[in-house]
Formats: C-alpha cells, structure tokens, sequence
C-alpha cells in the first residue's frame, strides 16, 4: 500500500498502539467475565499474505471458533474473536457451568453465548478505539462459525482481495497464566480506513 | 485421500497434475474449488477461486488465478498444455459456502455463491460439462482431486469425507 511508502516503522508503530489499546480493554472486559487474570501479548501488526493468516491460528484446517463482526462507520474493517474449541469449552463451563468437551457440534444456546462474548469483547474494543480517534466505528450484529480457520479467515480479507494478495492484520493474542493462548482478536480494517484513521491520530501521511 | 503426490493449491492459486497425482486446496469457505480432468490423459487442473470478478481488482499486477473470469480460462490453458482434449474436459465444483449470517444484508457476505455463479457462467461459456457439485451450506471445505481417476473428495468438519 502506497500509504505505507513513507515513514513505514512509525506508521505500524501506531497501529500497534491501536491494537494494545483496543486490545487491552477487550482483555479486562474477558477477565471480569471469567473473573481470572487474562494478559495480553504486544499486538503484532503487519502484512500477511492471504495463504497465511490461518496460521496465526494452528493452519487453514485446524478448527477454530470463530465470531465475527463487520465494523461500519468512519474507519470501516473486520473483526474476529477466534479461541481453540478447547479453549471455547473452558469459557462456556466457567459462564455457563455447561460441562463442554473439545466437540465438533455445540448446541444453539452454546453458540449464542460464545457469540455475545464475541460481541462484548469487540464492543470494548471498538469503543476505545472510536474514544482515541474520535472516529464512529460501531460492530453490526455478531455471528459465529465453528469451522476450518481458512474458511472463516476469508471472509476478513475480502476488501483487501481487490487489491493484491495480502492483508494488513492487527493480531492480538489473548493469554492465560503459563502462557497459553487463550485467544486472538484479529482487527483488519479497510485498505481505505487507515488514511482516516491516521488522520484522525494526527499521525503525518507523508 | 492420499497422502503422496499431492500438489497444493493455495488461495488465489491454481495449478495442473497429471500420471496420478492430486492436487489439493484447504479451507475453502466462500471461495470456490474448481477442478477440471480429462480423463484419458488423466490430466487435472484446480482453481481457487476468491472472487468473482477481475472488473472490481484495482491491484497493479492482476492475480489472474484470485477471479473467476480470469483463472477459469487460464487453468484450460495450463491443462491443455499438459496434453488434456479440450472436447473431454469435464468440470467439477465445490465451496462457495456462506459461513457467516447477519440480519443486516451486507452484500460482501454473499461472496460464496457469486462465486460459484460466476464460476458457472465462466465454465458455460467455454462450453465445459459441469459433471458434479458440492456447493453453498454454511461449512468450510478441503478438496482433492485425483488425477489417477478424476474422483473429488471434499472434506468437511461436520460431514466428514464425500465424493464426487
């Protein structure tokens, strides 16, 4: 992306800061709703070619629950929530007490859960992204799919698709006490979305 | 499926095969696996396609295997090449799935079955048979094609492995 040509390192640099911020409040946020600490890593932020985002996740077939949430407003994007069905079954027994085994088949209310935490999640990410900017981002309704990470995955790099053949991917992993993950929440806004975004942070375009 | 010969198919990707080995995609959701053989040379071909059409690519350089009206007829090239009879050739799709569902209509969700729409008429036009299908449902998908006999196997989470 030409808006990248120029002052690249900074410009990631504050993508990041994005990520950790917007991050960092969908973090709290989980470890109220599972009342355990949950850390974070440092986002990682960069280009990722289509072939390989999946495997940020375990690979194109590892199965992942995935929510996921359209963001429309000034700074348009996609947002995913993904956990591990192992760590899906370790939220729902602690929120909803259901005894849940690594499966390949949940139940509806099992899937609505999963998806409203999906929905809180990026909720507060996005409201303290939209608070930094002072750009209105707001998340549609969310919904889920427990399936093969390249098949979700697609979805979020459609609007880069037109124009080459990798996606600028904010990746922030989730993680328990030993360091396990816990989860990602992958943000890619719109190829159009970061001169806005940019703009609005008072971060140079050239 | 088998587990030598295979030659992968990444995303936007195509690629041929011949004297029995497979090619394979995975993780196919809305995008669509389109495979052609011919079954006397046992010459294959496979697409993944990403989207429907190379009018909306504004990139500099066109990835022409990423569009349905780009990669269908260079994947006939690619076959033809490898010595397939274009009168034999016979086409096979799957994928083109819808895996997310919103109340709202957003348009870019029903990315899945454009593609395989597009990837039908494309196929039409070049007088290709379309001889079997798997697509739509809300269910990723892998394929893998064989060049020994042609036979498409499509894996799926929840339905496990079927042929066609």
């Amino acid at each position: 992306m030409e808006l990248f040509n120029h002052n690249p390192d900074f410009k990631m640099d504050v993508l990041r800061e994005v990520g950790n911020i917007g991050a960092g409040h969908a973090a709290t946020a989980l470890s109220r709703l599972l009342d355990k600490p949950v850390d974070m890593s440092v986002p990682t932020v960069s280009f990722v070619p289509f072939e390989r985002i999946a495997d940020r996740v375990g690979g194109s077939e590892e199965v992942v629950a995935a929510i996921f949430l359209r963001v429309d407003g000034d700074a348009p994007g996609n947002m995913f929530f993904l956990m591990s069905r192992k760590q899906a079954a370790r939220v729902l027994q602690v929120l909803l007490g259901i005894e849940a085994s690594e499966k390949d088949s949940y139940s509806e209310l099992e899937l609505s859960a999963l998806c409203e935490i999906g929905n809180i999640l990026a909720g507060s990410y996005l409201s303290s992204l939209a608070d930094l900017t002072g750009l209105a981002m707001s998340p549609s309704v969310p919904s889920i799919a427990v399936d093969m990470a390249g098949a979700v995955l697609s979805y979020g790099v459609l609007q880069f698709g037109t124009m080459g053949d990798e996606a600028l991917l904010i990746d922030t992993t989730f993680l328990k006490g030993e360091q396990e993950a816990e989860g990602h929440f992958f943000f890619i806004p719109d190829p159009q979305s970061f001169e806005r975004m940019f703009v609005s942070l008072g971060v140079p375009l050239e | 499926m088998t587990e030598d010969n295979i030659v992968k198919v990444g995303m936007a990707d195509l690629n041929v095969a011949s004297g029995g080995a497979s090619l394979k995609t995975t993780g196919l959701g809305s995008c669509v696996g389109l495979t052609l053989f011919d079954p006397v040379r046992m010459v294959a071909g496979m697409a993944h396609i990403m989207l429907p059409s190379s009018e909306i690519a504004r990139e500099g350089q066109l990835n022409i295997a990423k569009y349905a009206d780009t990669a269908i007829p260079e994947l006939l090239r690619r076959v033809l090449e490898l010595g397939a009879d274009r009168r034999r050739l016979v086409a096979k799709l799957a994928g083109g799935a819808q895996m997310f569902a919103f109340a709202g209509g957003n348009d870019s969700l029903r990315i899945g079955p454009r593609n395989v729409e597009s990837t039908k008429h494309a196929l039409t036009g070049m007088g290709i048979p379309i001889v079997s299908e798997d697509t739509g449902g809300n269910f990723g998908r892998t394929v893998e094609l064989s060049s020994q006999t042609g036979i498409l196997y499509i894996r799926s989470v929840q339905h496990g492995v079927k042929e066609i």
